[in-house]
């Protein structure tokens, strides 16, 4: 059996198509078998909904009169600092951006309240901010200083630029340590207190796809709560990484970089975030669909939480210190259980990607498609598969008494 | 005083295993109802008891307690979720010291059992979206 996108665009159009979720799939696929079940399922949605610190949007704030510009100078949006290395009025804002007065970990652990992923969010919901630039002054750009309540639909364009989502994998972090850790992976408790991870397993989008045959360059997504697109592969892409027989990775693989439209997004979908000791971010809702163009794509999109593993990673001596380390691999059948085996010791386990959620982005973009409001998109390039060389390299230091 | 005080005792590390409760009963007259004992992330150790007998005899041993270094604070029921902003992502789940958070293992939504909450505050800090709010 093939179809082809064309032909399920088609029956989109109809409201014909047949679409089910990552988490259906894997039922019908159980009583029907692949082969009919391919042929009956046009579309599986996927979805995720946890912190991604590689998160971050561009605006163009619009020019003022007089003009200012910003390039080359400072700009806050609620004493958030943005970066300003660019054109006159375009502006990025990064999630983990923090103000400058923040006492970060001065006072361990430090809470991060509010930073660029509350400013996104405030934005999406509608609020004003406030914007104050700086700015050097030039002859076509008199105007040093700025300041004005600014929102979102106010301005040009305002973009979600992501360059590194819905990480294929992830690891599970825990502490062997004495005391308590406060990491990008929640508080840690010490003795191998807890156990926290990440990723909504048999939903997540890359899971689904675990060789990249659909998502590529181009696919068109759901991204916190409007369409985005992929723009490219995320960075740290690293798909040549050791997999179980069904192809699954065990380790964090691929990545995705995503764009779109900041203006069709909302709250519930781009949620400001804090790790307590950490910093602050910005959760994203991303959901992408796979088109079921043959047997093979179907039946890696029934894929179930136990067949998928992720390593457990030290987070108190083996992770800062970029050792290869890991403490043993567990499924996210296990994990989701509430308790895994470490050391012969019970663990608690935690997750800071919310499954609930993710089933929710599952079927809203199911929703949409079965009403004909999205479509499916042909990847433009694919993602560099586990052939293609592309890996992650560690940074090698090389000080500056050495030539350069 | 006559009715029972729910009162939480926060014992840092170095008190965690000297010998003061028993003083409660022993100097002060107090009875008590042990309703939690827990050791805490942060390594203190955490009880929440119930006490009666006179109210001058409370007070003192408040008092006694806070001077022997024993944080106390009376239990009130101020914890409380913003339903809005929680995302159900489960990070609170293992930071509870008495587990009034819990997963729904079929929807995997976080179920907040309020009337188990002690008010120890260590969520309000651990929730990545700062749902869990303290009532002033
Ligand atoms: S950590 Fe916060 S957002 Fe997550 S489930 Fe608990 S209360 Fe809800
Ligand atoms: S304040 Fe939070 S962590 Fe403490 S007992 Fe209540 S729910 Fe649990």
């Amino acid at each position: 059996m093939t179809k082809s996108i064309a032909e399920i665009n088609e029956k989109i159009a109809k409201g014909q198509a047949v679409v089910v979720t990552a988490e259906e799939v894997i039922d019908l696929v159980n009583k029907k078998g692949v082969a009919k079940a391919a042929k009956e399922i046009d579309v599986v949605t996927t979805g995720t909904f946890g912190p991604m610190c590689s998160s971050g949007a561009f605006f163009n704030l619009g020019h003022s009169k007089p003009r200012i510009k910003a390039g080359g100078g400072h700009v806050y949006l609620n004493e958030v600092p943005a970066y300003a290395g660019i054109a006159a009025v375009d502006i990025f804002l990064g999630a983990t951006a923090i103000p400058d007065e923040d006492p970060r970990n001065r006072i361990h652990p430090g809470e991060f309240n509010y930073g660029g992923g509350h400013v996104i969010e405030d934005l999406v919901a509608g609020k004003d901010v406030r914007l104050v630039i700086t700015a050097h002054g030039t002859d076509c750009y008199p105007r040093r200083k700025l300041e004005t309540w600014i929102n979102l639909e106010s301005m040009n364009e305002a973009l979600l630029f992501d360059i590194r989502n819905a990480y294929q994998n992830y690891n599970v972090a825990v502490n062997l340590g004495e005391r308590t850790i406060y990491t990008y992976m929640g508080v840690l408790k010490p003795n191998l207190g807890n156990a926290n991870y990440s990723t909504s397993g048999q939903l997540s989008p890359l899971f689904n796809d675990p060789y990249y045959k659909t998502i590529g360059v181009g696919t068109r997504i759901f991204l916190g709560g409007g369409t985005g697109y992929v723009a490219w592969h995320g960075t740290q892409h690293n798909p040549n990484v050791l997999r179980t027989e069904k192809g699954l990775p065990r380790r964090g693989a691929a990545t995705l970089a995503v764009t779109g439209d900041l203006k069709q997004m909302s709250p519930r979908w781009l949620v400001g975030t804090s790790f307590i000791g950490y910093g602050a971010t910005l959760t994203v809702g991303i959901g992408v669909p796979i088109p079921i163009l043959s047997e093979e794509i179907l039946s890696y999109t029934a894929v179930t939480d136990n067949e998928i593993f992720a390593p457990i990673i030290d987070y108190f001596e083996a992770y800062p210190q970029r050792s290869p380390d890991i403490l043993g691999e567990v499924s996210y059948a296990q994990l989701k259980s509430g308790k895994i085996k470490i050391q012969g010791k019970d663990v608690p386990t935690a997750s800071l990607s919310s499954y609930s959620r993710a089933v929710e982005i599952a079927n809203i973009l199911k929703g949409w498609i079965q009403k004909g409001e999205f479509y499916i998109t042909e990847s433009v390039s694919p993602l560099p598969g586990v052939d293609s060389g592309v890996i992650v390299k560690p940074m090698q230091e090389r000080p500056f008494e050495e030539e350069g | 005083m006559t009715k029972g005080k729910k009162v939480v005792l926060r014992f840092p590390h170095r008190l965690v295993d000297k010998p003061i409760v028993y003083r409660l009963v022993k100097d002060y007259d107090l009875q008590f109802n042990i309703l939690k004992a827990s050791v805490t992330p942060k390594e203190e150790g955490l009880l929440v008891l119930e006490l009666s007998g006179k109210k001058k005899s409370y007070d003192e041993a408040i008092r006694f307690l806070t001077e022997a270094g024993v944080e106390t604070q009376l239990l009130v029921q101020d914890v409380f979720r913003n339903e809005d902003r929680c995302t159900h992502c489960g990070a609170c789940v293992t930071i509870c010291p008495v587990s009034a958070f819990i997963v729904d293992p079929v929807t995997r939504r976080v179920d907040f059992h309020d009337t188990k909450c002690i008010a120890c505050e260590l969520c309000i800090k651990a929730c990545p979206v700062r749902a869990m709010e303290v009532r002033l």
